[in-house]
């Protein structure tokens, strides 16, 4: 008798193994499938035909009518997607190469030789990340145009590093808490000063939080919009985040296919970039949170 | 009826053969050590044993019925893990409670079981307090109440006491020991310690490469070794290998004496034993050396009373008994018995 | 400068004390360019902000001319403020409600192991890596006002005549933004929950099983209290990318249909830029602070007070 109920709990048990099995990928897809729904949607559209478009009975999923790489073409050809691309890549780099210069010796400081003022600069410095570029945009583009740089890239590239710093801070912070001491104390020992100590020790044992913080910063000053928008108006110096709309929405006309094309292929290469490097920027934020 | 089992249990993680083909049988209410050196596969069989993973093959039985595919619920057993793994977020009755809130026990059962555990491991006063706010010790305790509450029918125990410090590790032991003996429940503990499985052991498996080496009472393992790694592993200092052209010999130190030692009656093998080193040890002596017609790197050691007169440097006529004699297959390391 | 200071300490390598070894001297050496660099650019434009707010600046007239709290007034008696006063923490709230019970879903599933994972990954993380700009572009041409593939798919299923004209009507209007700004932070929030999830040690989730705790139970009596406060640390930063966003409203609906989704960020934006009354847009935008400052305190604290790990 209890040889029976055993057996029926280990059929339940397997039951519920597949159930959740079954489960697990229902909702992975689903999760898949919501999040990507209009990329999915975008990579339709940009290979149609305008009359297969502007059809509200065809079916927007597939193609009525053959598809077209016109619209493609269109985006390479007339239109200076490839100067904002180049500008966004120039923008980024060099945003990401001062956070880093910036960002590691105060990340540093904080977690190490400020004792216990170090916890305090670190909130405070977590603070200016609240303070957002919709509550600066106004007087930041006095303070760029007093500089002369308004309609220049480097306008960009001295004010993006204001949001990428104070949270690329706070990442590594916490990743140079995760370092023991000894560490570098043994390197010290060694016969090493201690900023010799820093530099062949630590930092490469930190090189996960500060490729999070590249990742990130990188994406940041892709995304950002309204500084964007604020200080550029000449084509040949936007970013893709402003240049794109613009360029290809003309009063209330929109080119709607090479609009697309344009999402998917600046989506793509940054999601499989930052999907390869997804476990290191994971654990840059557990580091930052749990520690920091 | 709560007598563990396990049948030609293998666990492979990919190419790598975790536990294989282990065969092994606890008694009722038996304290059963595994021992084994690190990555031998012990906690990968006690896993196993609690459905935590699934075995690449073989059968688990516990209390007579095949545990197979069971979820650890319904095995009834509980496990005490080396970190303990607290729920951080609970007081301490709460994770006592805990595993009595899952079975659906009503509120007052509840509060009952988790006094009567509380009570019997002395730590009532703190069920109030949060795991962080507890020593090492009390840890380790309300983990066993833990354990304990469900009334288990097997205690599965992860090198519990490795996390505490030499002193309180012993207090532990001991406390521990009589505790498993009042509840009487079967119960396989895992270590690395080769001192800790002989004292608290009723049997002990040795495991080394995910395979049982030897499987046998501490006396039997350590008098009657099954293998040069069960002889080398048990025992400080280990037992003396010396590799002859048939076979390799072993004894245990003490039981390597001056010739003068033996009466008429019994016939010693005899050694010539250059003592190198001698160490002095408050309660005995143990002497360093190598034998004649041996190998000179192996080295040898015998453990003395104190007041043996005996130099460093000098050579001495040494003896073992022959019922103290080992015998083991040079290649295969395995005894070799019969022939003594 | 700290950097030189580091590289210099490589190269010259002296057993003896140097100056490189002084503590105090490094930690100064370490925070003064970021200091300098938040000061620079984040505490003087802040300090202009306010200052413009409580001028009558504008871009015909850039001088800053001190009005005390008459442009504040002034903003304060448009109704159109008070409107997106109230969207602001309307979507805010909503949207990260939201987020925080899909984020901890997707965390969970996307820390188990199954096939094809990394692709699922990829396709998860699009909303978060494509610029926002691009991101809601796409969305509005999803939700077009003829052409939505969502109407098409109502009106094969019998649902609809017509269209919804998602972006034309007030409440499908707000409805949208809404899920454009859930939708886009849910990725990034997942990230950081997994994050928190992946910390908790596996002993603590076998001993739940051994303990008898199905799914359900693991979940909401250990995983979830556990990880409080990183959920805590995702919703900060859904909050604040939520608050002060303006390219969805933006590009989505500008605002409409007639300022019935406008927040503050975007009617900042076209008072200052659009409509060039400087002042008013600094002003207007003057009101994030107190909200961000709010939301961040409470999540603080919230993150200290049930720290467990
Ligand atoms: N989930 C896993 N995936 C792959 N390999 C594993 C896994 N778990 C254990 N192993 C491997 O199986 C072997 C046995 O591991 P196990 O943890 O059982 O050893 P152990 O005897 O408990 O060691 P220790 O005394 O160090 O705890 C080890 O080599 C380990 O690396
Ligand atoms: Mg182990």
């Amino acid at each position: 008798m209890a040889a029976t109920t055993l057996e029926a709990q280990r059929r339940r048990a397997e039951l519920k193994r597949v159930w959740g099995r079954v489960s697990l990928y229902v909702l992975a897809i689903t999760a898949a499938l919501l999040a990507a729904f209009p990329f999915l949607w975008s990579t339709i559209t940009m290979f149609k035909q305008d009359q297969d478009l502007y059809n509200r009975d065809n079916n927007p999923f597939w193609f009525t009518l053959p598809p077209t790489l016109e619209h493609i073409r269109y985006l390479f050809e007339n239109t200076a997607f490839l100067t904002f691309v180049r500008n966004t890549m120039v923008v980024g780099l060099a945003v990401v190469a001062i956070t880093l210069l910036i960002s590691l010796p105060a990340a540093y400081s904080l977690a190490r030789l400020a004792g216990r003022w170090g916890e305090r600069m670190g909130i405070a410095i977590f603070l200016v990340y609240l303070i957002p570029p919709t509550l600066l945009f106004l007087p930041m583009s006095r303070v760029v145009a007093s500089l002369g740089l308004l309609e220049s890239l480097w306008s960009l590239i001295l004010v993006y590093p204001t949001i990428t710093i104070p949270i690329s801070v706070w990442l590594l912070m916490g990743f140079f808490k995760g370092i023991p001491r000894d560490i570098e104390e043994q390197a010290m020992v060694d016969g090493y000063t201690r900023a010799g100590a820093v530099m062949r020790t630590v930092l490469p044992l930190v090189f996960p939080g500060i490729v999070a913080v590249i990742v990130f910063s990188f994406t940041l000053s892709a995304h950002e919009f309204i500084y964007a928008l604020s200080f550029i108006s000449s084509t040949a110096n936007k970013t893709i985040s402003v240049g794109v709309p613009t360029a290809l929405v003309r009063g209330d006309v929109f080119f709607w296919q090479s609009l697309q094309a344009a999402a998917v292929f600046v989506a793509l290469p940054i999601a499989i970039v930052f999907n390869l490097f997804l476990d290191r920027f994971i654990a840059g934020f557990t580091m930052g949170a749990v520690k920091g | 009826m709560s007598v563990v089992e396990v049948r030609g249990l293998t666990k492979e993680f990919g190419d790598m053969v975790a536990v294989d083909h282990v065969d092994l049988a606890s008694r009722e209410g038996e304290f059963l050590v595994l021992l084994g050196p690190s990555g031998c596969g012990k906690t990968t069989l006690l896993r196993m044993i609690a459905g935590l993973e699934e075995p690449t093959s073989g059968e688990i039985y516990i209390g007579g019925e095949k545990m197979n595919g069971l979820p650890p619920r319904i095995r009834k057993v509980a496990m005490v893990f080396q970190s303990y793994a607290l729920y951080p977020h609970m007081t301490v009755a709460r994770n006592i409670a805990f595993p009595l809130r899952a079975e659906g026990v009503d509120k007052a059962e509840q509060d009952k079981r988790v006094r009567w555990a509380a009570e019997l491991l002395g730590i009532d006063r703190y069920l109030d307090r949060r795991p962080r706010q507890l020593s090492g010790g009390e840890r380790q305790r309300v983990a066993l109440a833990r354990a304990l509450v469900r009334e288990p029918n097997v205690f599965l125990l992860d090198e519990p006491l490795s996390n505490l410090d030499a002193k309180l590790r012993a207090a532990a032991r001991d406390d521990l020991l009589e505790f498993q003996r009042r509840v009487g429940i079967t119960t396989i503990y895992v270590t690395h310690d080769q001192v800790e499985a002989m004292g608290m052991g009723d049997r002990i498996a040795v495991m080394r490469d995910g395979k049982i080496r030897q499987f046998g009472t501490p006396e039997e393992i350590y008098s009657d070794p099954a293998d040069t790694f069960v002889a080398t592993f048990i025992g400080s200092p280990p037992m003396n290998l010396l590799e002859g052209e048939h076979r390799v010999v072993g004894f245990r130190p003490e039981n390597f004496k001056p010739i003068g030692e033996f009466t008429e009656r019994d016939v010693p093998s005899t050694f010539r034993f250059h003592v190198n080193r001698s160490e002095y040890l408050g309660s005995d002596r143990f002497l360093y050396g190598v034998v004649e017609g041996y190998d000179e790197n192996t080295k040898v050691i015998a453990r003395v009373p104190v007041g043996s007169t005996i130099a460093e440097g000098a050579t001495y006529e040494f003896g073992v008994a022959a019922a103290d004699l080992c015998y083991f297959d040079p290649r295969t390391g395995k005894r070799l018995r019969g022939d003594a | 400068m700290s950097d030189e200071a580091l590289a210099a300490g490589v190269a010259s390598r002296r057993p003896r004390r140097s100056l490189l070894d002084s503590e105090r001297l490094l930690a100064v050496g370490g925070l003064t360019p970021a200091v300098v660099y938040i000061v620079a650019l984040v505490g003087f434009p802040f300090v202009l902000a306010v200052l413009m707010a409580f001028s009558d600046v504008t871009v015909g007239d850039p001088s800053l001319d001190f009005v005390g709290l008459e442009t504040l007034r002034q903003v304060l008696e448009d109704p159109v403020f008070w409107r997106a006063l109230r969207n602001t923490l309307f979507f805010t709230v909503v949207s990260n409600a939201l987020v925080v019970i899909l984020a901890t879903a997707l965390a969970l599933i996307l820390t188990k192991d199954f096939k094809f994972k990394w692709l699922i990954r990829l396709l998860v993380l699009l909303p978060w890596t494509t610029p926002v700009s691009l991101a809601t572009i796409s969305w509005l041409w999803t939700l077009d006002t003829i052409f939505s593939p969502i109407d098409w798919v109502l009106r094969q299923l019998g649902l609809l005549e017509g269209n919804m004209i998602w972006l034309g009507q007030p409440r499908l209007a707000l409805a949208s933004v809404i899920i454009v700004h859930t939708w886009r932070i849910v990725p990034l929030a997942a990230v950081i929950v997994m994050a928190g999830m992946l910390a908790i040690p596996t002993e603590i989730r076998d001993a739940s099983d051994i303990d008898g705790a199905g799914f359900w139970r693991r979940t909401f009596e250990i995983e979830i209290p556990l990880m409080a406060p990183i959920i805590g640390v995702a919703v900060l930063f859904g909050v604040i990318l939520s608050v002060t966003d303006m390219t969805v409203v933006h590009v989505l609906t500008r605002g409409g249909p007639t300022n019935y989704t406008q927040v503050l960020a975007s009617w900042a934006f076209y008072k200052g830029i659009e409509g060039g009354d400087l002042a008013q847009g600094a002003g207007t935008a003057l009101f994030l602070l107190p909200v961000l400052v709010a939301v961040a305190a409470l999540i603080l604290r919230f993150a200290r007070r049930t720290e467990v790990l």
